[in-house]
C-alpha cells in the first residue's frame, strides 16, 4: 500500500491517513433525488455537510489493485479533488478557508453501490483498499481555482465521465468552513470536495482512471476478492 | 494488568495505578489529579455500533435490526480521561452513552466468530457523546451529531483482555453529577464482541488499535455545562468528564 507513506516535499510533508468524503455536495446529484429528500426517511434536505469516513483499511494509492468483494457485481469508481490541510483548521472563515490548505490531491473513493442515503451499511464504503489517493499532492499555490477543474473518469481507457470540481453544493472554501464548525482538521488531513453526479460503475479485471487538470492522473484496476 | 497513558512534567508517559496514585513507568509515584490524562492506547480506526442494547434500541423507537448499526468516528474527536466537552449553545438535547470500547490486538480480516476473542488486546470505558439536535437523516448518525471535537472519551485505563476473560459479561452505568443516570450490563448486547468481530471483518481488515464501541444501554439524559458524566464499568474504569459553554472556547 503506497498511500500511507505518500510524501511530499512540502509541509506536512505526508498525509496524516484521516480522509473524510463528502457525500451529495453535487447540486446535480442532490436534485436528481426530486422530490423523495422531502419524503421519508429523509424528510428534509440536508443542512450540514454529509460527511463519512475513509478509515485506514481503505486507503490504497496510485497503481494499487482494488478488490471487488465477491459480493458486488461493480464498483462505483467516485472521482473528487482531495483538499489536504496544511494547519490547523478550526472554525475558519470561508474568506480565509482556502490558506489553510496544503495542496490538492486526486481521490477514487470506490463504494458498492446503494440507493438509500438514510443509513447505508458501512460496509459499503469501509471496504479494504477501496480509497485511492495520489499520485501526488500538488501545492495549493499552483491551482487558481479548485472549484472549476475538469475532471474525468476513464475504464479501460474509454471515457466514463467528464465533469468538473464545479458545480458544487459547498464550493471547497464553503465546505471547509461548515466542516470546520464542529469537527478541527489537522495538518495532513484529507477532505473530499465531493463526487460530481454520475459516477461510473467498474468491475474486476477493469482499469479506473481519473484526472483532474492539474491535479494529477490516478489509475487502479479492479481485481477479484481474493480468497 | 491496566495502564494508562498520562502527561507529566513534560513528558508522556505510562502508568500503572500505585493505591490512590499513579506510578509512572520511570519510578515516580503522582497524585492521579496531577496529570493529564490521555486516551489509554494509539487510537485506529474508531468503529461504533448504535442500538446495540434491546432496551435502547426500544427507548429509541427501532424495531429488530438484521445488520449492525456501525459508525465511524475520526481521530480528531477522541480526548482522555477527566477532559472537559463543549455543550454548543443551541442544542437542547445533549447526550452521553456509555460504552465498553473493545481494543483490537492483531490483525483481523475474515476471522471466525470462534476465533475472534483471540484479536482483543483489551478494553477501556468510552462516553460517546451526542447532540440530537443535529440529526439529520442522511448517512445517520451524521457527523455534526458524532464527530465532533471532544464528544469521544476515552479511558482511563487500558485493561488487558485476559484480565476480563472471554465472557464479558460486565455492569456499566452512568452517574450525573453523582445521581444514577443509565444503568445496565454488557450480557445484554444484541450483537455480542466475536459476532462483531466477525461482521466487520468480514469487509475490513481490523489492525491493532482499531477500537470497536459497543454501543449504549437505555438511560439517555440531557447534559448542561458544569455537569459531572461519569461512565463507570465494572472491572474496566471510571471515566470523568465535565461539561462546558462554548464560552470556555471563546465562542
Amino acid at each position: 500500500m503506497t498511500m500511507k507513506t505518500l510524501a511530499f516535499d512540502f509541509s506536512p510533508y505526508r498525509l496524516s491517513g484521516t480522509v473524510y468524503g463528502t457525500l451529495l455536495n453535487s447540486s446535480e446529484s442532490l436534485a436528481a433525488l426530486g422530490d423523495a429528500v422531502h419524503q421519508p426517511p429523509y424528510k428534509a434536505a440536508p443542512k450540514a455537510p454529509v460527511l463519512y469516513v475513509k478509515p485506514r483499511n481503505t486507503l490504497a494509492g496510485d497503481g494499487d489493485a482494488v478488490e471487488v468483494p465477491d459480493t458486488a457485481a461493480a464498483l462505483q469508481a467516485g472521482a473528487s479533488l482531495g483538499l489536504v490541510i496544511g494547519r490547523t483548521a478550526c472554525r475558519v472563515a470561508e474568506s480565509e478557508a482556502l490558506s489553510c490548505l496544503a495542496g490538492y490531491v486526486v481521490v477514487a473513493d470506490f463504494s458498492i453501490p446503494h440507493e438509500s442515503f438514510y443509513r447505508p451499511a458501512v460496509r459499503f464504503k469501509a471496504l479494504d483498499g477501496s480509497c485511492s489517493i495520489g499520485p501526488a499532492v500538488v501545492p495549493a499555490a499552483s491551482i487558481a481555482d479548485p472549484d472549476a477543474l475538469p475532471l474525468r473518469v476513464l475504464i479501460d481507457g474509454v471515457l466514463a465521465q467528464s465533469a468538473s470540481t464545479g458545480g458544487m453544493r459547498r464550493a471547497a472554501a464553503r465546505l471547509l468552513a461548515d466542516v470546520t464548525e464542529f469537527m478541527t482538521l489537522h495538518p495532513g488531513d484529507l477532505l473530499m470536495l465531493g463526487v460530481p453526479h454520475g459516477a461510473p460503475l467498474a468491475k474486476a479485471g477493469q482499469t479506473v482512471t481519473v484526472e483532474i487538470d492539474g491535479v494529477g492522473r490516478l489509475e487502479n484496476v479492479l481485481t477479484k476478492e481474493k480468497a | 494488568m491496566r495502564r494508562a497513558k498520562v502527561a507529566y512534567a513534560g513528558g508522556i508517559h505510562e502508568a500503572t495505578p500505585h493505591g490512590d496514585s499513579l506510578r509512572l513507568s520511570d519510578g515516580r509515584v503522582i497524585a492521579e489529579d496531577a496529570v493529564v490524562w490521555l486516551p489509554p492506547f494509539e487510537v485506529g480506526t474508531i468503529i461504533a455500533l448504535g442500538l446495540n442494547y434491546a432496551d435502547h434500541a426500544k427507548e429509541l423507537s427501532f424495531g429488530a435490526q438484521e445488520e449492525p448499526l456501525v459508525f465511524l468516528k475520526g481521530p480528531g474527536s477522541v480526548i482522555g480521561h477527566r477532559g472537559q466537552t463543549r455543550r454548543p449553545a443551541d442544542a437542547t438535547f445533549m447526550h452521553y452513552e456509555c460504552e465498553l470500547a473493545v481494543v483490537i490486538g492483531k490483525p483481523a480480516r475474515k476471522v471466525a466468530r470462534r476465533d475472534a476473542m483471540a484479536h482483543v488486546a483489551g478494553y477501556t470505558v468510552a462516553n460517546d457523546y451526542a447532540i440530537r439536535d443535529y440529526l439529520e437523516n442522511w448517512y445517520r448518525p451524521n457527523l455534526r451529531v458524532k464527530n465532533r471535537d471532544g464528544g469521544t472519551v476515552l479511558g482511563p485505563w487500558f485493561v488487558d483482555a485476559a484480565d476480563v476473560g472471554d465472557t464479558v459479561h460486565l455492569p456499566l452505568r452512568t452517574l450525573v453529577n453523582g445521581k444514577l443516570a443509565q444503568e445496565g450490563n454488557t450480557r445484554d448486547f444484541v450483537f455480542d464482541i466475536p459476532y462483531l468481530i466477525e461482521y466487520l471483518s468480514s469487509f475490513m481488515t481490523l489492525s491493532p488499535g482499531d477500537v470497536i464501541l459497543t454501543g449504549t444501554p437505555e438511560g439517555v439524559v440531557d447534559v448542561q455545562p458544569g455537569d459531572e458524566v461519569i461512565c463507570e464499568i465494572d472491572g474496566i474504569g471510571r471515566l470523568v468528564n465535565t461539561i462546558v459553554s462554548d464560552a470556555v472556547f471563546g465562542r
